[in-house]
């Protein structure tokens, strides 16, 4: 059984608004990373990943770009800035605000099945 | 194919611009794709470090048919001990560099992980160089 899921469902199931690249919402992703330190995303070596973070600035669409993350989660009802906006969209970069922690959010993911990286 | 970019100390909007243009550059080469993110990843903590740590540095990217190599040189202060910097946690980094998201002392080590060869020289007071080289062949798919 693939253990891949959509955008879409992932921001069905956290209550998320997705923010940009709403054409992309088919993409499927296979494994969750969450953190708050950047460092710590820069060293995960996995392909298809999804980002849960509550950290809101550029450096988190910068880190995701290098680290081929297409989708990332803000955590605790925290709003994405425009530039991250226009930064995620020039990197097709799928942004979602969830209202709910990052623990809550992480839970219901892994509860539906996306695989921790480690 | 030689491409240089400067950095520009404590602006954080900018960080990674200069990674995200050779990942383009990469791509567009036909690199493989897991050395490709290695060569970015590592450019990137090392344009965050001086961003972080520096007042202004140089970054020269030099590519040919079996290497990718990368200077970073900067105006700075510095590393004392580079011993002690690539130990995993050690960090000088402000509270400004922690609240982006790093300065957790994993950058130079991280940076290591992510090249094939890597060479740091400091003159305390004045700056600091990095040369990173990794080897690449076509992509195969």
């Amino acid at each position: 059984m693939s253990s891949q899921m959509t955008i879409r469902d992932i921001a069905g199931l956290v209550d998320g608004r997705v923010i940009c690249c709403e054409d992309r919402l088919s993409t499927s992703v296979e494994y969750a990373f969450a953190s708050d330190l950047m460092s710590d995303v820069l060293t995960v070596d996995k392909e298809n990943i999804l980002l849960i973070t509550g950290l809101t600035n550029l450096q988190v669409i910068r880190t995701s770009e290098m680290s081929d993350i297409n989708c990332v989660i803000v955590a605790r009802d925290k709003k994405v800035n425009d530039d991250m906006v226009r930064l995620a969209e020039e990197n097709n970069i799928i942004l979602v605000e969830s209202p709910h922690s990052v623990f809550h959010v992480s839970g219901e993911l892994y509860k539906a099945g996306l695989k921790p990286i480690y | 194919m030689q491409i240089r970019h400067k950095i520009a100390g404590g602006d954080f909007t900018r960080a990674g611009n200069v990674a995200s243009a050779v990942k383009k550059i990469l791509q567009q080469l036909n690199i493989d794709h897991k050395q490709s993110k290695r060569i970015v990843i590592a450019l990137y903590e090392g344009e965050v470090n001086v961003v972080a740590h520096a007042y202004s540095g140089v970054v020269d990217v030099d590519i040919d048919s079996e290497k990718v190599r990368i200077t970073i040189s900067d105006k700075g202060p510095g590393i004392k001990d580079i011993e002690q910097a690539m130990e995993e946690g050690f960090s000088t980094a402000t509270p400004q560099v922690r609240e982006m998201g790093f300065g957790a002392g994993m950058g130079l080590s991280n940076m290591k992980r992510n090249s094939d060869f890597m060479e740091i020289r400091s003159v305390p007071g004045e700056g600091t160089l990095v040369e990173l080289i990794n080897y690449i062949r076509p992509d195969a798919s």
